[in-house]
């Protein structure tokens, strides 16, 4: 049971009329694993997810959810998953307490709902109504909600756009502690630094397909990941790609003593990400990106 | 937080309990949603007071030859009507419709709770509300306007059968009308003047036997102008029937029949379009 991936996907496929949302695509998540899809919008992040979820049918393709196949999975099997939707505005007049006690309902084996709303942080506002929450405490909610029923497998939807930066640093604790727990976690997001804190495996997905995977710091291979070395030679500003930026900077050093200008930068996630999906140089530009060395 | 993976996990949850559970919780919901409750509940008691004092100004009553009909007498099965209208099928209709469009639907779809205890739970808090809209309407009208209640159980037997198809009828209509609004916040705005044109055309503010007979054609076809009749049977003395309704009789069969035609037709159709996501979300 446990050695069997969470999540399999083999050649999916949907189309909405003429456009190919999802055309050919491949992912396996393993047990335990947090995996982060990331694409621009419109790759067919969140058609591939609704289709895991249960919510869309499929043109074609193998999909298997925790060893079932999400369009005839029944209630046993929802008992097992927990979704986390963006966009809802829903359940306005209910409490948090109410929300996390009642949810917990719906389950076999739920989790402690006390427990789980020590652990996404809404203590202080168990009495509150959900339409008084600030976003990040609704998306809390929206988290609690998802994890209270102790799911195995969780889906993410871009938990955390719209998040103040430590609104969103609370809520990668908060899945660190999901994942230290066992759960597997797949989601799909906007933000690099997000999937390179959160993910153990990155999923790049572009036009329907995945176009690169990896592990944040691998992602996109070794050309991808070359160091570049720049400084200010004789006749103006130098700049060289190398696999061994020690031995270029030793060199330099030898040529000029201090080396004018020196600057070594290794691409950030970002960059491998734009350069996978087309949309810039994978070549460093911006220092503010990248490890800076003087 | 402990293990994430039981060894072996117990049974789901029995439809019966949830939908007990969804009762508790959307009727709390409701209650404290206080324009739509104070709307509910107080609307056919409003409409009541002023359609009997506009027509009974000057103690002028409905004559008729086996004794005189107060206006309230006669308004009031016509507000029963309304108020299970408004408590199932105008709750209904817009509840679900603002449900699906704020995601709420979509939310639930991804939890075990099965779609039968979704449904026992809006069932339940109709009834509930509808049994305390019974209570306020009943109570103000033989207090305040001395609509004098029926005595013997015959007439509280076809009260209670009356409320009960006109209430599932109603509940089941809105469920399937819930899919016809674009949006949350178009729902009232579709579901409203349907409402309003039934009352009009059923004979809850007017003498249905005065109206058009065109428009009485048109409302013959909706469940209002029967559960109105039906209520009016309860309510009117027995004889009245010859002189206040068209054909002259109470037409218990013809209102049955017509109700559990709406509930099916409405079965059908709610089944075949419910959708948990809003219609733009594929």
């Amino acid at each position: 049971m446990t050695s069997a991936p969470a999540v399999e996907v083999s050649a999916l496929r949907k189309a909405y009329g003429q456009k190919k949302a999802v055309d050919g695509l491949d992912l396996v998540v393993d047990r335990g694993e947090v995996v982060a899809v990331l694409g621009p919008n419109g790759a067919g992040k969140t058609t591939t997810v609704e289709i895991l979820e249960g919510f869309r049918a499929r043109d074609g393709g193998d999909v298997r959810v925790l060893g079932e196949d999400p369009a005839h999975a029944g209630r046993d099997w929802r008992s097992r998953i927990g979704v986390v939707l963006q966009g809802t505005d829903d359940l306005a007049e209910a409490t948090v307490g109410e929300l996390v006690h009642h949810f917990a309902r719906y389950y076999p084996d739920p989790r402690d709902p006390e427990a789980v709303i020590d652990a996404v942080g809404l203590r202080e506002k168990v009495r509150t109504r959900t339409r008084q929450l600030s976003g990040g405490q609704r998306r809390r909610l929206d988290v609690a909600l998802g994890i209270v029923g102790r799911p195995e497998l969780v889906f993410l939807d871009e938990p955390t756009t719209g998040f103040d930066p430590q609104a969103r640093r609370d809520f990668w604790d908060l899945i660190a502690g999901l994942r230290d727990d066992g759960t597997t976690i797949l989601l799909t997001t906007h933000y690099l630094d997000e999937a390179e804190h959160l993910a153990d495996r990155v999923v790049v997905v572009n036009a329907g397909r995945v176009v690169a995977q990896g592990t944040p710091a691998d992602l996109g291979g070794r050309a991808a990941r070359q160091a570049v070395v720049r400084w200010t030679g004789d006749d103006g500003p130098r700049e060289e790609r190398t696999d061994t930026p020690t031995a270029l900077v030793r060199e330099l050093a030898e040529r000029y003593g201090e080396v004018p200008g020196l600057q070594v930068l290794r691409p950030s996630l970002e960059d491998v990400y734009l350069s996978l999906i087309g949309g810039a140089t994978p070549v460093p530009v911006a220092p503010a990106r990248t490890e800076a060395l003087r | 937080m402990s293990t994430t993976t039981a060894p072996t996990r117990s049974a789901l949850p029995g439809a019966l309990t949830l939908g007990l559970a969804r009762t508790g919780y959307e009727l709390r919901s409701f209650f404290r949603e206080r324009d739509a409750v104070i709307f509910i509940f107080a609307y056919p008691v409003i409409m009541l007071a002023i359609f009997a004092t506009v027509f009974g100004q000057d103690d002028s009553s409905i004559e008729l030859p086996g004794g005189d009909v107060p206006f309230a007498q006669y308004f009031l099965p016509g507000m029963v009507a309304t108020g299970v209208m408004l408590t199932s099928f105008q709750n209904l209709a817009i509840a679900i419709s603002v449900e699906r469009d704020e995601g709420g639907l979509k939310r639930l779809r991804a939890t075990p709770l099965p779609a039968s205890a979704y449904f026992l739970g809006k069932i339940g808090q109709v009834l509930v509300n509808c049994t305390l809209q019974m209570a306020i309407l009943l109570v103000v009208a033989a207090l305040a306007f001395d609509v004098p209640m029926p005595d013997d159980a015959a007439h509280w037997a076809t009260f209670a059968w009356v409320l009960l198809l006109g209430t599932a009828t109603g509940a089941v209509c809105g469920v399937a009308f819930s899919s016809l609004p674009r949006s949350g916040r178009s729902a009232s705005a579709v579901v409203t003047p349907v409402v309003l044109v039934l009352q009009f055309v059923s004979g809850v503010f007017f003498r249905f036997d005065q109206l058009p007979s065109w428009m009485q054609d048109v409302a013959s076809v909706f469940p209002l102008k029967w559960m109105a009749q039906g209520m009016r049977s309860v309510f009117l003395p027995d004889e009245a029937a010859r002189y206040v309704e068209v054909s002259g009789s109470w037409q218990h069969g013809a209102t049955a029949a017509v109700l559990l035609a709406w509930l099916v037709v409405g079965l059908v159709v709610g089944i075949r379009t419910f959708r948990w996501r809003r219609r733009d979300d594929g």
